[in-house]
């Protein structure tokens, strides 16, 4: 499999548009500067190291964070002004860790997702788009399950259901992959990608670069609250740029079968280690 | 729907570029095949229908049992019989004593629905309360909701304040009530949630700055005041009459409606603060909203019968344990089997002792104590410390 191209018949509009965005907190700058187009029809991957500024940026995307600089539009109108009902119907967000307060069945977590479209035409395939995004997180067998009761990678391929259930134009996935198997995370990608061809548009935060060069069109190298690089895998996946920014040594070498990147750290004996500065 | 979003049904028109692609959609088509609503179970348990018809008989029952029992013994056939006549329906025998229809439209009566009115009020406080908190330990009684606007209704007495004639003293109690709550909140918060340690030691401060007041009210109140606020500490539903009922009643409807009316975006919110706004929760306002009606409810309870504890910890977790955490059939629940256990209570703290009236607090926090103690051992345990 080589980096993945849309289906050609996937038209590519702009729904986010962020126009040098800065966050302050407590004086400290974790994001500035950055300038990012989020389209559809493509898998944006937000990468970088440990306060890189990823999450920030997402929450900003989301709409939970207004920025205290620069300009976040949907599609020319400010992301801040859209109301909170509406910009659950354009928007769904994974966060990285779920917790819940009570112990809901999983399918009743997924149900939650429905709930922007309470009241509209939508409603009425509920049961449908549930039954399919527990189909497609691979939670169908866990549907009658305590949402507590499941291991980590299980909530968080649930709670994956239930952004899928609520039908966004735009996904944003915050490190999706973090507690998953191998296959698991290949799976949740490849929906992530299916949706991406089916219209919508995809932001994940990634931090094994190896999977953001298999599944994103697009990949955001975040490095110190600022834009390193934006592009094509083949393009900002590149050892120099990776090996600056992760402060390590990095190869990106190609699959000697399928000709898919590999993006590898460069190991040093443990005994040549030096303590990280 | 926005005029820019893409056609849904484009997921199997995509060129398959992996065989995870083709394989999820090839799975989607199955179930739509499969007509998709078949292989989901269904969002309201079969038991919940159950609970809420065992509830309601229950609380029939137990109320023409209550009203018939006391010094003056009314078989329950009579007790219906008696209301029947009174809606104008010619049904089943009258009270065979002479007094027993006077006994129970101007004692028991009252007590009886008063009694339902608190229980309903008090459950639906703390299910809303625990929603909100997002702990299930939250309870007015033991984060000193209750104590806060025993303080405020108490003043009135003292002070002899009437500018609202039966009124004031709910009124006091409700904005009592709310100041305790807000402030509970607003204490026992931090970064989005409620740790159980944090809520039970502000509950332990509030509660100790309320009795504090309490006791400089009954230093200053003159004899009669000072009984009544005794009598109230301990809680009691002794000398309810109909005025009272309607101050209360009304109060405890709008309460439980407004809560039922929440009970949606409750369950959202216990997905965390973020999640529920991604949903589309207006979190401010929600928590605003509930924790008026919190105020509401817990005010309601409190104006003419004291302090009543633990009844909003027990039912909801009763509820949650049988029918699940949704809480759009675990605050009607809770209203129904709150009235039931109250209900249940006043019927003991009336006949437990000859002659005596118990105070029903005391009877609530004789159970409800062992019963919190439990519930906190078994919310560390499953939560894995005391977070």
């Amino acid at each position: 499999m080589s980096a993945p191209v849309a289906a050609p018949s996937v038209t590519r509009t702009t729904v986010l548009t962020a126009r040098d965005v800065g966050v302050v907190i407590d004086r400290a700058t974790i994001l500035g500067g950055v300038d990012l187009e989020v389209r559809t029809g493509e898998v944006l991957a937000l990468v970088g190291p440990n306060g890189a500024g990823k999450s920030t940026l997402l929450g900003v995307l989301a709409g939970d964070r207004v920025p205290t600089s620069g300009s976040v539009e949907w599609q020319g109108e400010a992301l801040a002004a859209v109301g909170v009902g509406e910009l659950a119907r354009r928007r769904g967000v994974l966060l990285q860790e779920t917790h819940l307060s009570f112990p809901f069945r999983v399918v009743d977590v997924v149900r939650m997702g429905r709930t922007p479209w309470r009241g509209t035409e939508r409603a009425a395939h509920d049961d449908e788009r549930v039954a399919q995004a527990l189909l497609a997180a691979d939670v169908l067998d866990l549907a009658t399950r305590r949402f507590p009761s499941l291991s980590g990678g299980e909530k968080a391929r649930a709670s994956f259901a239930r952004v899928l259930a609520q039908e966004p134009v735009l996904l944003l996935l915050d490190e999706p992959t973090a507690a998953l198997d191998i296959r698991h995370q290949e799976h949740v990608l490849a929906q992530a990608r299916l949706r991406a061809r089916a219209g919508d548009a995809v932001v994940v935060v990634l931090h094994d670069l190896s999977l953001a060069a298999a599944h994103a069109d697009r990949v955001a190298v975040l490095d110190g609250g600022g834009l390193a690089a934006v592009g094509p895998p083949t393009q900002v996946l590149e050892p120099d740029l990776l090996s600056r920014v992760y402060r390590h040594p990095v190869d990106v070498i190609a699959h000697p079968v399928t000709g898919d990147l590999l993006v590898l750290p460069r190991r040093a004996a443990v005994h040549d280690t030096e303590p990280l500065r | 729907m926005t005029p820019t979003a893409p056609p849904r049904d484009a997921v199997e028109d995509t060129s398959p570029a992996s065989a995870a692609d083709t394989a999820s959609a090839a799975a989607l088509a199955a179930v739509r095949a499969a007509d998709g609503p078949a292989v989901l179970p269904p969002a309201r348990p079969a038991r919940a229908t159950a609970l809420f018809v065992v509830l309601t008989l229950a609380l029939v029952v137990l109320a023409l049992v209550s009203a018939g029992l006391g010094q003056l013994s009314i078989p329950p056939d009579q007790v219906l019989g008696s209301v029947l006549h009174r809606i104008g329906l010619d049904l089943g025998p009258v009270p065979s004593h002479p007094n027993g229809d006077a006994a129970l439209w101007t004692i028991r009566f009252p007590r009886v629905v008063m009694a339902m009115a608190v229980g309903a009020a008090l459950a639906t406080a703390g299910a809303l309360m625990q929603g909100v908190f997002g702990n299930p330990l939250a309870e007015p009684g033991v984060v000193g909701v209750s104590s806060g606007a025993a303080v405020a209704a108490c003043s009135t007495i003292v002070f002899g304040i009437s500018f609202l004639g039966p009124w004031t003293i709910a009124v006091a109690a409700f904005v009592g009530g709310l100041v305790t709550t807000f402030l509970v909140y607003g204490l026992a918060r931090s970064g989005g949630r409620t740790e159980v340690v944090t809520l039970v030691l502000t509950g332990v401060a509030v509660n100790a700055v309320c009795g504090a007041a309490l006791a400089l009210l009954t230093f200053l109140g003159d004899t009669q005041a000072r009984e009544q606020i005794v009598f109230w500490q301990l809680g009691s539903l002794n000398g309810t009459r109909w005025p009272y009922v309607a101050v209360v009643a009304p109060l405890v409807l709008a309460g439980i409606a407004g809560a039922v009316l929440l009970a949606r975006r409750l369950d959202l919110l216990s997905l965390g603060e973020r999640a529920a706004r991604h949903l589309g929760v207006d979190v401010e306002r929600l928590r605003v909203v509930s924790i008026v009606v919190v105020a509401l409810l817990t005010a309601a309870a409190v104006a003419f019968c004291g302090i009543i504890a633990f009844v909003g910890l027990v039912v909801p977790h009763l509820v949650r344990m049988a029918v699940g955490p949704g809480h759009r059939v675990l605050v009607p629940a809770s209203a129904l089997g709150g009235a039931v256990l109250l209900l249940a209570a006043d019927l003991v703290a009336r006949t437990a002792v000859p002659y005596a009236d118990l105070p029903i607090g005391m009877l609530t926090a004789l159970v409800g104590g062992p019963f919190f103690f439990w519930l906190i051992r078994r919310t560390r345990r499953s939560a894995g410390g005391w977070a």
